[in-house]
């Protein structure tokens, strides 16, 4: 909890980012959550990618909604505003904040229970309405604080660790995603450091609604036998399309993966994303391409990771609305309020 | 039954069928009696439907100035055959039927105690005119023509009013005008003077203004410094945001650029509309949302939040029929509870309860500094009544030397001078806490905000001491919201009283009129206009003054009577509730009766 501050010891060696911040400087109260869960280690993989981006943490808002997942904007960026709201409506406060002051980063964390549950609604047009923000969706097929329940991205037939097994179809909020309208779309797994970090980058690099689904499992509740959403599984039945690197003046990401072929994609804040393709024939410029391809690796038990689709022309909620430049919170009564001689012409025309 | 013929004090009232274009008619006619310096009062009667079903168009000239309803029809105009032998039966006795009688009626459905006016509308209408909207259309205006002329209003103010309607729309002009004409002419030749109610020319509307309460809601949103709105369709709701929209998009354009100095979004539904406010609220922007009772059934959960996390956020809620669907279209103030209390745990909220358009305005733009001060959600509770209908008010004014009160923000300055930042730590006395906006400082300020309990600094906690203390002092700063909301308006009778009466909101309209029939009746009441909640101390204090309280509300249940027992500490017996909630708006013949029914009762029992 909040209350568990953490150390403020530092190596003397530690690495500084061109702001002058370390590592450290990213990082927020000690984690709660059960020792090995994934969660950790998207907050571990959110910080690096702050920290790689030179981004100023107070600058940073997270909002999150109820669970496990909703918890983790409380372990990182100890300097940025929070707001755990209520369960499933995440989104749509996300919006409000965002409608307010356009000039921060915005990035919702959430959990298959929050976003694909009791959110899903929310979820959905959130990303319809183009709110630019990395919206995580921390997802292990369960629901953890309450010990165990299916959650509705769980895959039909797996086995709960209680013995049951799920009757209901499962529901892949990626393939949501690109169907109304996300511009930027990942997916990953909690256990692969090296894709998640650039993916994340990229993310918060990118102009508009950017979604991304990364596997994370429960090694409470769902990481044994016969769940689709354990280490094992997912490491078995991962299909990476693609390994990326976004490049900052400052230093690349070493790529531990063998590129194949090369694409590099200028980013709208004159980073450059290098996509090292491993599926040769795919293209993530073409969403319904990558919604065919996402369906047939389904078929086939194969869960693919990686960038799924990127819309490098994206804009955002606030082009679409034409609002001002100018944040809308830092309004005074002088640009609002268009005072008596405003009411002449009103008290006119309704007489 | 001699025919009624009283001069500017009468009620017209048009049946018609809902889409045929009846309503900008009607309401011309209206404007035209306030364009002879007549008051008028207007009530449209509508249903939760688009095209087919019956609506009712109720106008009340009153030369005294009297602007709720009055109850009973002197003229009937019957242009809808669904609900003939209701309309008729209507009409009160020595009263008028207008009616299309291009179909014979038969006598048996007719009434010899009222007078009727034959004329052939359709007939007129369709031999003017070939194609069959049209032939619709201009039938309404011939009929305004023809009443304008039974009534003595004078044509030239209706063919201004047709010239202004249209302007821009420039060859629409003649062709209604021509409408209109014919059938003041066919009046003129054929009914002579069948009518004996008259209008004549007065000087009693003065620069008051003719408007409807959701477009001054609107616009009260867009003095108040509103730049969020988010919000989901809702009748009678929705009004409240086109006119928000339609007026940003005349005071909120930046003139170099064209963009816009606001963001409206039509949200998903009413929970998604209340997080984008409270999300808009926490991040600095004021926001607000407009719904009606359903809608605050929905946004439970989020109102919650709002208080406990403290953040502004402003509900413009449009109060109709419930519960549940209930009667969309009717008014009602049902709302009081489900809003002064919403939520699971101890909740309190603060309401704002304005009587007409005018003070919607007000109280809309006043709504965002008292949530800004307050840290907490703040209800504008007005109803269908006071915002579908066109109410003639004072016009609107604004002080221009007003700054808005935006709380206690804390900027990057005192942050950086060392001023020390708590959450949730009452510094000042007022049990208002100190907030800082997300982005404000690189390290001092940040905090998590949450629905769980937490420690003066913000800190998780679900120590018992650390909740009741974070507690008390929501109650606290309820006693602070006591000093700065709306203080209730006392008015004294001409005679030292021993009974009060209490109201709030729509009432008000009939509620005056109400009032003046019993004083000259020589019933004495003073009166106490609640405008507000919390209760201030000269509401319990205008109680303990009085034996006994009538108090006037337009629910069933008597909400308001629940909220002054259950917060004041009153004893229930102190109050009579007079109780209206037919879903029509309260009526000053229904006041008086129901007042003096009881008092009748009263003064039998101490007789006895």
């Amino acid at each position: 909890m909040t209350y568990i501050a953490k150390p403020k010891l530092r190596h003397p060696g530690i690495a500084v980012n061109r702001l002058g911040f370390t590592h450290r400087d990213y990082e927020g109260s000690v984690s709660t959550l059960c020792a090995g869960c994934g969660h950790d280690s998207i907050s571990f993989a959110i910080i690096q990618a702050c920290f790689e981006l030179n981004i100023e943490p107070h600058r940073v808002a997270k909002l999150s909604g109820i669970g496990c997942s909703s918890k983790t904007p409380d372990y990182l960026l100890g300097q940025s505003h929070g707001f755990n709201s209520v369960h499933g409506r995440m989104p749509s406060v996300l919006t409000g904040a965002n409608l307010a002051n356009r000039d921060l980063l915005y990035m919702g964390v959430s959990g298959d229970g929050d976003s694909a549950s009791i959110g899903l609604g929310q979820f959905v047009h959130c990303v319809r309405r183009g709110v630019n923000m990395v919206y995580i969706t921390e997802n292990n097929g369960v629901y953890g604080l309450t010990k165990g329940q299916f959650s509705a991205t769980a895959d039909k037939g797996s086995k709960s660790k209680a013995g049951g097994s799920n009757l209901d179809s499962p529901l892949d909020l990626v393939s949501m995603a690109l169907m109304v309208g996300a511009t930027f779309v990942g997916r990953s797994f909690s256990g692969d450091k090296a894709q998640m970090v650039p993916l994340i980058m990229a993310a918060m690099s990118h102009p508009g609604p950017a979604f991304i689904d990364i596997v994370s499992p429960c090694v409470a509740f769902n990481n044994h036998a016969g769940s689709t959403k354990a280490y094992d599984f997912v490491r078995e039945h991962n299909e990476a399309v693609n390994r990326l690197d976004l490049m900052e003046p400052r230093e690349a990401i070493t790529v531990e993966y063998a590129p194949g072929t090369s694409e590099e994609v200028a980013l709208h804040d004159g980073s450059t994303l290098r996509l090292s393709k491993l599926a040769a024939d795919y293209d993530p410029h073409d969403r319904i391409g990558a919604m065919a391809y996402l369906q047939s690796r389904a078929a086939a038990g194969e869960l693919v990771t990686g960038l799924i689709y990127m819309d490098a022309t994206a804009t955002d909620m606030h082009a679409n609305l034409n609002t001002v430049d100018q944040p809308l919170n830092l309004m005074s009564e002088k640009q609002l309020c268009p005072g008596s001689n405003g009411l002449d012409a009103f008290n006119a025309a309704h007489r | 039954m001699s025919p009624l013929k009283p001069v500017n004090d009468f009620v017209v009232k048009f049946a018609n069928i809902n889409g045929s274009g009846s309503a900008s008619a009607n309401e011309m006619f209206a404007r035209s009696i306030l364009r002879m310096g007549v008051p008028v009062a207007s009530r449209n009667i509508f249903p939760s439907n688009i095209q087919g079903l019956p609506t009712w168009y109720e106008v009340r000239v009153s030369g005294k100035g009297w602007l709720g309803r009055r109850g009973g029809v002197d003229l009937m105009a019957a242009m809808n055959p669904q609900t003939w032998d209701k309309d008729i039966a209507g009409i009160d006795p020595g009263g008028y039927l207008f009616y299309d009688s291009s179909k014979p009626i038969p006598m048996s459905r007719l009434r010899d105690d009222i007078s009727i006016i034959r004329m052939p509308l359709t007939e007129i209408s369709n031999a003017a005119y070939s194609d069959p909207r049209q032939r619709q259309l201009f039938k309404n205006i011939i009929y305004v023509g023809a009443l304008a002329q039974l009534l003595g209003i004078d044509h030239a103010i209706l063919e201004q009013m047709i010239g202004e309607q249209y302007k821009g729309k420039d060859k629409l002009i003649a062709p209604n005008q021509q409408a209109l004409r014919m059938g003041r002419d066919y009046a003129r030749d054929n009914l002579g003077d069948a009518c004996g109610l008259k209008i004549e020319k007065a000087d009693a509307v003065g620069d008051r203004i003719f408007v409807n309460g959701n477009d001054a809601a609107g616009l009260g949103c867009v003095y108040g410094g509103a730049t969020v709105a988010a919000w989901y369709p809702i009748t009678p709701s929705t009004s409240v945001a086109e006119a928000f929209a339609q007026h940003c998009k005349t005071y909120r354009v930046d003139a170099e650029t064209g963009k816009h100095k606001f963001a409206i979004v039509q949200s998903e539904d009413e929970i998604s509309a209340i997080g984008t406010v409270i999300g808009a609220g926490w991040n600095g922007a004021r926001a607000f949302t407009a719904t009606s009772g359903p809608g605050i059934s929905l946004m439970q959960e989020f109102l919650g939040l709002a208080y406990f996390a403290e953040i502004p956020a402003v509900i413009i809620d449009v109060q109709r029929g419930g519960p549940s669907t209930g009667m969309p279209t009717r008014t009602q103030q049902a709302d009081l509870l489900i809003s002064a209390y919403a939520s699971h745990g101890d909740t309190k909220h603060v309401l704002l309860l304005p009587e007409d358009p005018k003070e919607l305005f007000e109280f809309s733009a006043l709504s965002f500094d008292l949530a800004e001060r307050l840290q907490t959600p703040v209800f504008v509770l007005e109803d269908l009544d006071i915002g579908m209908n066109d109410w003639l008010c004072e016009p609107f004014t604004w002080d221009d030397s007003k700054v808005y009160d935006r709380g206690k923000v804390m900027t990057a300055q005192e942050l950086e001078s060392g001023k020390i930042f708590g959450r949730y730590l009452d510094v000042d006395g007022d049990a208002i806490a100190w907030r800082t906006l997300p982005g404000t400082h690189p390290t001092k300020g940040a905090y998590f905000t949450r629905g769980t309990s937490r420690d003066r600094f913000a800190k998780y906690s679900e120590e018992g001491a650390v909740y009741q203390d974070n507690m008390q002092r929501l109650l606290r700063k309820f006693e602070t919201a006591k000093t700065l909301v709306p203080a209730p308006i006392v008015r004294r009778a001409r005679e030292k009283a021993k009974t009060g009466v209490i109201y709030f909101g729509s009432t008000s309209a009939a509620m005056n009129e109400a009032l003046a029939a019993l004083e000259n009746d020589g019933v004495h009441m003073d009166t106490l206009r609640l405008r507000a909640f919390p209760f201030s101390d000269a509401v319990v204090d205008f109680i303990n003054a009085h034996d006994q309280i009538f108090l006037v509300e337009q629910n069933r249940d008597a909400q308001m009577r629940v909220l002054l027992v259950n917060e004041c500490g009153i004893d229930p017996a102190r109050f009579i509730s007079i109780l209206h909630y037919d879903g029509t708006p309260i009526t000053a013949r229904f006041i008086i009766s129901a007042i003096a029914e009881r008092i009748a009762l009263k003064s039998k029992e101490a007789a006895e």
